[in-house]
């Protein structure tokens, strides 16, 4: 008979929850005032079952062996949060258009409480979060584990990363300076390039030949809206997989070695 | 991977995983950790770096050199080094494409059950050469001069001469990076070295005259520099025809020479001369 692994038992400082059977003791108002929390959890979970699924996603197994390196994926993802915080901040302030974009920037750094650091953050969180991209794709490349099972969450992460590279074109733009300005239009110019769809690229990008207000509110729509949409829709299904499929133990740690101990349960 | 090895796979990674340990709390505390690292690191780069803006943009400006963030640069070099107008294309847009293609096809062409680096030589021998392929061409892509400036000193015979052939050399030397001229010619550090042949030794070659008649009646593709009128020209030509071969390292090295707060690096090319 195998022995079930139970799951870790209730912390002392928490009550074990009534059983059908229980007597029933009489609680006055300040009793049941104590048990609201509980009951509101409980109301949400009887209509979700989120339990199931914060069980699920929380006290799954990982593989022995598991190191640093694989800290790095949480890593991109507490950057890519970041950038998601401070952009809304920057976004209550930012406009749009090239007659005011830069002051508005100008406004934000200058002006506004703790506006410099803000955009600093979003600027240099970008840079951060590519590095990690980076890393987190190294160790998935020399530890192998982008192999079976896991060959459709190694495309999802190429498409993220791509997605995250067209996130910086775009964003870099925005402030409207000369450097945003001067990197948009060879930007262009290079997709431009391209072949069969490089003539249109302009076209559908800048609004025009030239980079105009019309380019920066596309820029804009495309690094508010549409990519961080794609990201978030994208990471989550990452994510899913990476929980479902199971975290690689790194490949020099072999199971044959340690089965021994296995065995026993599995009598 | 066939069957069997994904079975054998398979079954080794539960017996891996029943050894493990729940995410909750052993393993999530290594994310927090990490976490906090990543935030702090970031706002230590806001409170050092800040964010800074360059002046407002200006579609009319001609000077300005545009540069990408440090991680384009690669792709910045390869449109640097890529000359031939019909391989532009192909280096700007087809090497990304292809890349991106091969990375996103890695597990259907990487057949190979297994993992371990060292049983993957080519998989990973392949990783470290393009990883060092990309820092490398980062690594050029950071170190090149601008087109739009030149970064050479004075040669010795324009430093021992008086002030106002000083002014007019260095008068010369602003016009010629303003006038674009980097675009087709590389200049010392400087420029894009080619269509057109390199200028760094351009003084051996040709005469003051001779430059200045070319400014004014190039053969194409080059343009025309007569609208500048004939004091710009005799300028740039002074400045043109003072670049030559040896004895520049010493003049080079001892002044700076960009007024933009660029570091001068004259010294090192007429170094790389014949």
């Amino acid at each position: 008979m195998a022995k079930l692994k139970l799951l870790p038992s209730l912390p002392v400082g928490l009550r074990a929850p009534t059983r059908p059977g229980d007597p029933v003791e009489k609680k006055g108002p300040i009793g049941h005032a104590q048990d609201a929390g509980i009951h509101a959890v409980d109301w949400v979970d009887e209509r979700t079952s989120l339990s199931g699924t914060m069980r699920w996603v929380m006290f799954r197994p990982i593989p022995k062996g598991t190191n640093w390196f694989y800290t790095l994926g949480t890593a991109t993802m507490v950057a890519f949060i970041n950038q998601v915080i401070t952009g809304i901040v920057l976004g209550m302030y930012y406009e749009p258009s090239a007659t005011r974009a830069y002051e508005s920037m100008k406004y934000i750094n200058n002006e506004v409480f703790l506006g410099e650091f803000v955009h600093g953050m979003h600027r240099w969180g970008s840079t951060v979060m590519v590095v990690l991209i980076f890393l987190h794709m190294a160790r998935t490349f020399f530890f192998g584990a982008y192999k079976y099972p896991r060959e459709l969450n190694w495309v999802i992460g190429v498409v993220l990363l791509v997605l995250t590279m067209l996130m910086s074109v775009t964003g870099y733009l925005l402030p409207f300076d000369q450097r945003a300005y001067w990197a948009s239009v060879v930007a262009m110019n290079i997709a431009g390039n391209a072949p069969i769809v490089g003539p249109f690229t302009p076209d559908i990008a800048l609004g025009g030949p030239d980079v105009t207000t019309l380019t920066l509110s596309r820029f804009y729509l495309i690094h508010m809206m549409i990519i961080p949409g794609a990201l978030i829709g994208l990471i989550g299904a990452h994510l899913y997989l990476v929980i479902k499929l199971g975290t690689t133990a790194p490949p020099w740690v072999r199971a044959d070695k340690v089965s021994a101990g296995l065995k026993e349960h599995q009598e | 991977m066939n069957q069997r090895e994904k079975e054998e796979y398979l079954r080794e990674y539960a017996v891996l995983k029943a050894q493990g340990k729940p995410f909750f709390p052993y393993i999530i505390v290594k994310d927090g950790v990490m976490m906090i690292v990543v935030i702090g690191t970031i706002m230590l780069l806001s409170l050092l770096l800040g964010g800074e803006l360059t002046a407002k943009a200006d579609a009319t400006t001609t000077t300005y050199a545009p540069r990408p963030e440090w991680y384009y640069f690669w792709a910045f070099e390869l449109l640097r080094v890529v000359k031939p107008p019909y391989l532009v294309g192909l280096a700007t847009v087809g090497i990304p494409t292809i890349s991106i293609l091969l990375l996103i096809l890695l597990p259907f062409y990487d057949r190979n059950p297994e993992r371990h680096p060292l049983r993957r030589p080519i998989a990973t021998t392949t990783g470290i050469f393009l990883i060092g392929a990309m820092f490398f061409l980062s690594y050029l892509g950071a170190e090149a001069g601008a087109p739009s400036r030149i970064e050479l000193g004075p040669p010795p015979a324009i430093q021992e001469a008086d002030q106002a052939t000083q002014t007019k050399w260095d008068l010369g030397r602003k016009l010629v990076a303003q006038s674009s001229c980097g675009g087709c010619h590389k200049i010392g550090e400087n420029g894009n070295d080619g269509p057109g042949p390199p200028l760094t030794e351009i003084g051996d070659r040709l005469k003051e005259g001779a430059i200045r008649e070319t400014l004014i009646n190039p053969t194409a593709p080059m343009p025309s520099f007569a609208d500048l009128g004939a004091d710009q020209i005799d300028k740039m030509a002074f400045f043109l025809s003072s670049l030559k071969s040896g004895g520049e390292d010493e003049g080079a090295s001892a002044t700076g020479a960009e007024g933009g707060g660029a570091e001068s690096e004259g010294g090192s090319a007429p170094s790389k001369a014949p």
